[in-house]
C-alpha cells in the first residue's frame, strides 16, 4: 500500500514538507527504544513511535523509513522537523495510541 | 543520439495522463451564453473549454467554435448550440504515447481527460503540457542520472594503485544530542556513492550509529574513522574517557549504566554493544579510565561488490 493511501485510510496528519508519499509500504515497527529499532525494523517499513526528539530522524534515514508515525496526538520537535524536511523523512502524527495504530495497520495487511 | 530516443520513447510509455494533465480545469455549462464563455475564454486565455451537466461531461467548445458563433453575429445563444457533443477525450490513467498518437490522428488541440472508473472530469491535456511534462521528467531523470554517475561505483577497480585506503573521519561531540547521528548518516550515503552493496551499507550504518551514540551518550567525545579498501569498511570510534567499567557486561542485551533522562529519549537501553557485535565481521574493545576507549568494527565487503 502506498503511504499516501495509508495517510487517508487512517486520518494520518502529515506534520513535515516531505514529498515522498508514493513509497510502497509492506511492513511497519512499533517501539520507542532506538537500538531495538535500529535492530529489528526492516527497511522500507513505517516505524510507529511516540519519541519525538529529532534523532529519530537518523535512525528513519539510516534504515530508509518510509515514514515514521507519531502517536497519542504527539507533535514533532521543531528541529525534528527541520531534519525530516532535509532527508525527506515524512512525519505524521495519529490521535490513536500505539496499540491501536498497530493494529489498525495489521489489518491492512501491514507486517513486521 | 539512440539511447536518448529510446529512454525518451520509455518516458512516454511511462508517464500516465494525469501526470501531465492541468488538473485546475475550467468549465462552463451547456446553458450557459457564449457572451459569459467569451468572457471566459479571454480572461483566462483558454483555447477550449469542457461543458459540464451535472457531473457530466457534455461536451467541449474551443475557439474555433467562438469564432463561427462571431462569425454569424455573435446574437444571443447558448454554450449547447456551439460545442461540439461527446468528444473524443482520453483517460487518466493511459499513456502519455497514447495521448500523443490520438493527437497525431485526431489534429485537436485537447482532450478532456476522465477517470476511467467514475467516468468523471478531471483533467484536460494540450500538447503543450505533453511537452512540458515529458521536460519536467527528463529533468529529474537526468538529476537523478548525475548521482548516479557520481557514485564511482567501480571506484576501486577503477583507481589503481598496490593498496588503496580511504579514510574518512568525524569528529564526534559528547553530550550533543542535536547533531548525534550525523557522521552515521552522511557515511551511510558515502558509502551509496561508493557503490557498496545495500547489505553491507545496511549492516555498516547500525554498527556505526551505535557506536556513535554511545560516544554522544556516555563520553565527553572522541574522533569516528572510516577506512575503506577493497576488503572491508572498518570503523574506529575513539574517545577520551571515562572508559568502561567493565566490558564483559557491557556486551550483555540489556546491561546499561545509562542516566534515566537518556533513556527516556530511547536511548541507552543497553543494546547498543550487542547491536554492533551482531552486525560486524570482526569486533574489539580497548578501554582504561585514562586513556578512553576505542572500538574497532570491521564489516568484509565481499567478493561481489558490484552495485
Amino acid at each position: 500500500m502506498k503511504l499516501k493511501e495509508m495517510m487517508d485510510k487512517l486520518g494520518l496528519e502529515l506534520k513535515s514538507d516531505s514529498t515522498a508519499l508514493d513509497a510502497e509500504v509492506q511492513h511497519a515497527y512499533t517501539g520507542d527504544i532506538l537500538s531495538d529499532v535500529m535492530s529489528h525494523a526492516k527497511e522500507g517499513s513505517v516505524w510507529i513511535t511516540l519519541q519525538t526528539h529529532r534523532n529519530i530522524v537518523s535512525v528513519a534515514s539510516l534504515k530508509s523509513f518510509a515514514g515514521i508515525i507519531l502517536i497519542g496526538g504527539r507533535q514533532p520537535d521543531d528541529d525534528t522537523l527541520k531534519k525530516a524536511n532535509d532527508e525527506n523523512i515524512p512525519i505524521l502524527s495519529t490521535a490513536m495510541k500505539t496499540f491501536e495504530i498497530t493494529g489498525r495497520l495489521y489489518e491492512l495487511g501491514i507486517r513486521g | 543520439m539512440e539511447t536518448r530516443f529510446d529512454k525518451t520513447a520509455e518516458i512516454l510509455f511511462e508517464l500516465k495522463v494525469e501526470d501531465a494533465m492541468k488538473k485546475d480545469v475550467i468549465t462552463v455549462g451547456p446553458g450557459d451564453t457564449m457572451t459569459m464563455l467569451n468572457e471566459a475564454m479571454s480572461k483566462h486565455r483558454l483555447s477550449g473549454v469542457p461543458v459540464i451537466e451535472g457531473d457530466r461531461l457534455a461536451g467541449i467548445i474551443s475557439i474555433s467554435d467562438l469564432i463561427a458563433w462571431l462569425m454569424s453575429g455573435g446574437k444571443d445563444s447558448l454554450v449547447k448550440d456551439w460545442m461540439v457533443k461527446e468528444p473524443q477525450c482520453l483517460f487518466s490513467d493511459q499513456p502519455l504515447i497514447h495521448a500523443i498518437k490520438r493527437f497525431d490522428q485526431l489534429r485537436f488541440g485537447r482532450f478532456p481527460v476522465l477517470d476511467r472508473e467514475s467516468g468523471k472530469l478531471v483533467g484536460i491535456i494540450t500538447n503543450g503540457d505533453i511537452i512540458l511534462g515529458t521536460l519536467r521528467k527528463l529533468e529529474h531523470e537526468y538529476n537523478e542520472e548525475e548521482v548516479r554517475q557520481y557514485r564511482a561505483s567501480h571506484f576501486f577497480q577503477d583507481i589503481n594503485a598496490d593498496r588503496i585506503d580511504l579514510s574518512l573521519s568525524f569528529t564526534i561531540a559528547g553530550k550533543d544530542f542535536e547533531n548525534a547521528g550525523n557522521a552515521s548518516t552522511t557515511m551511510k550515503k558515502n558509502l551509496k556513492r561508493l557503490g557498496i552493496r545495500p547489505e553491507i551499507i545496511r549492516r555498516t550504518a547500525i554498527a556505526s550509529y551505535e557506536a556513535e551514540m554511545n560516544m554522544v551518550i556516555y563520553t565527553s567525545g572522541g574522533t569516528m574513522t572510516f577506512n575503506i579498501d577493497s576488503e572491508k569498511i572498518r570503523i574506529v570510534a575513539k574517545d577520551s574517557g571515562p572508559g568502561i567499567e567493565n566490558i564483559e557486561l557491557a556486551m550483555q542485551e540489556g546491561y546499561t549504566t545509562a542516566e534515566p533522562w537518556v533513556r527516556e529519549l530511547g536511548f541507552g537501553a543497553g543494546m547498543g554493544l550487542p547491536n554492533i557485535k551482531k552486525c560486524s565481521d570482526f569486533m574489539d574493545i580497548q578501554s582504561t579510565p585514562v586513556t578512553g576507549t576505542t572500538v574497532t568494527i570491521e564489516i568484509i565487503i565481499g567478493a561481489d561488490n558490484e552495485a
